[in-house]
């Protein structure tokens, strides 16, 4: 049967030449970068030139402005509960942040709130676009972050990140973005863009699982969160993962050269895709912004079939994809994104994410849209509502 | 970690639901939905006397819901059919959670759609030929009345098929 995944928002397979790069640093070359004979410091040298080309990526000018993390969840923990513990006594505790963010950066904030900061909720329009004049509004004299997500991992909409960036400079304010779906779908440049912090993450771009990266610019202070041996600037203490750093910059050099034909090739297949959609299924919807989203990503609505179905029946058909529906959540309660660009609950229970990737192919677009299709009638079949 | 993925028999039901679709002019009907996610079904009776006994002879449904809630719909008219009504009253979840060997435990709460909408089809039944109605199927479909009201607000702008 055929195995057509079309998951890459969730995570994406390691690039053949990124295992190739890391493969020498997992037995031969193995030491301790802290370590001070010619092993540690073989493993030293390698992860800075790492550390160079990730920097260089993302337009950052000192290369000590990316700590090496764990994940994405990871730098956005560090990037919140740093920023406001490095603050706590600055009389600067007011954070602001989407309510489109991903669940890591959601709960962080939930969990400064319980801590005492006081935090407020960015909204955003149909589009998923967040409200700048509301920004402007909610800023105060106690505001310390705002916090907003580059591309949204589930609609997909790509927000106007130096639009932002600005207000926050004007304003005085420390901006942070959680970079990890646009990492190489959209030229980033931190500086241009007013970023302070940004997060990014290996597993998203073809890189192994377990590395992300915190970029936080010359100046900004935090707090660690982890304490230890001082790696990373005192910032973030542990071993340092040597072969995964390695990989996630060889999967940055790729996209760093295939990137830009590469987006336009995903852009292409994302856009037919969605129009076959739309032409062949009455009462769809797609959530997020036509033009100005993720080159790889497509969420839509088909009303009247329950995401979870959907998502089983085409797995059985051999087609992985996911959704933002209610019964597929731990607390049966749609997606937090698709309530908040004003989705009915009953709207967000027929949602879809299809995500493309680097592997896929124009006749993957084309088996996956004709299980699509049959998919939704035949769920609709079953279903109690008339799409007549 | 308990375990969050379905049963082959789950799966089956759900892949190939038995008893879909509706009955015109049915001698029992029940809708119910769940407040929590949002799903709905309705489930249809036919009723015939035989041997001086009520017999479910016929049983479809409609569920718009996850697959555990499709796969329970599918269950339960299984259950229920060439049961007499005293039989078919006395079928719990549990019966349904059995026959598909297990259900996730988030789950579960979506096979007390299909009890819901069986008792309510057996109380419209009874209810209809001026019968004697028992005390907890009366319990039970006030329940299910009060939960259907929220349930069809939400859904106002949507056509029901029937
Ligand atoms: S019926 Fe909604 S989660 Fe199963």
């Amino acid at each position: 049967m055929k195995k057509i995944y079309l998951d890459y928002a969730a995570t994406t397979p390691v690039d053949p030449r990124v295992v190739k790069a890391m493969l020498p640093y997992f037995s031969q070359k193995f030491g301790n970068t802290m370590s001070l004979h010619q092993f540690g410091r073989e493993q030293a040298e390698v992860v800075e030139k790492s550390r160079k080309i990730i920097a260089d990526f993302i337009g950052a000018k000192n290369p000590e402005e990316i700590i090496f993390t764990s994940s994405a969840t990871e730098s956005n923990n560090l990037a919140l509960k740093g920023l406001a513990f490095a603050n706590r006594f600055k009389k600067k505790n007011h954070l602001i942040v989407s309510r489109i963010e991903h669940d890591c950066v959601l709960e962080s904030s939930h969990w400064l709130k319980s801590q005492g900061f006081e935090i407020d909720y960015l909204s955003v329009d149909r589009d998923g676009f967040v409200d700048l004049s509301e920004l402007k509004k909610l800023i105060k004299k106690n505001t310390l972050l705002v916090s907003v997500i580059h591309g949204n991992n589930e609609i997909g909409t790509m927000q106007d990140i130096e639009a932002i960036g600005k207000i926050c400079q004007e304003k005085n304010v420390y901006f942070h973005t959680d970079a990890s779906q646009s990492y190489g779908k959209i030229e980033i440049d931190v500086n241009k863009m007013n970023i302070d912090l940004l997060t990014a993450s290996s597993h998203k771009v073809y890189g192994p699982k377990g590395v992300g990266i915190l970029y936080v610019k010359k100046g900004v202070l935090i707090e660690p969160i982890l304490h230890g041996g001082g790696h990373e600037n005192k910032l973030r203490s542990s071993t340092v993962n040597v072969p995964g750093i390695v990989g996630f910059a060889k999967a940055t050099e790729i996209l760093k050269k295939e990137g830009k034909k590469e987006n336009k090739k995903l852009s292409k297949m994302r856009d037919y895709l969605i129009n076959k959609l739309r032409k062949s299924i009455k009462k769809t919807r797609l959530n997020g912004h036509p033009i100005k989203r993720l080159s790889n990503n497509i969420n839509m609505s088909f009303f009247g079939a329950e995401g979870e179905s959907l998502v089983l029946e085409l797995d059985s058909q051999g087609v992985m994809v996911s959704t933002g529906s209610a019964c597929s959540s731990k607390t049966l309660v749609p997606s937090h994104v698709l309530l908040a660009i004003g989705l009915k609950p009953q709207e967000a229970h027929g949602s879809l994410r299809i995500s493309l990737g680097r592997f896929t192919k124009k006749t993957d677009i084309n088996y996956a849209i004709k299980q699509i299709i049959n998919t939704v009638k035949k769920i609709r079949k079953i279903s109690i509502f008339s799409y007549e | 970690m308990s375990n969050t993925f379905y049963t082959e028999e789950t799966i089956e039901h759900f892949r190939h639901p038995h008893n879909f679709g509706e009955i015109k002019s049915p001698d029992g009907y029940g809708e119910a939905g769940n407040i929590i996610c949002g799903d709905i079904m309705s489930l249809y009776l036919k009723i015939r006397e035989s041997k001086n006994k009520e017999i479910i002879s016929d049983v479809k449904f409609r569920t718009y819901g996850c697959a555990a809630a499709i796969a329970t719909s599918s269950v339960v008219t299984d259950l229920v059919k060439g049961k007499t009504i005293e039989e078919a009253l006395k079928i719990s979840k549990n019966n349904i959670v059995k026959t598909l060997k297990g259900l996730p435990p988030i789950k579960i709460h979506c096979s007390i759609l299909a009890i819901d909408a069986l008792s309510e089809a057996l109380f419209q039944y009874l209810k209809k030929h001026k019968r004697k109605i028992p005390p907890e199927l009366k319990k039970k479909h006030e329940h299910v009345e009060k939960e259907k009201k929220s349930i069809d607000e939400r859904y106002r702008h949507w056509q029901l098929r029937k």
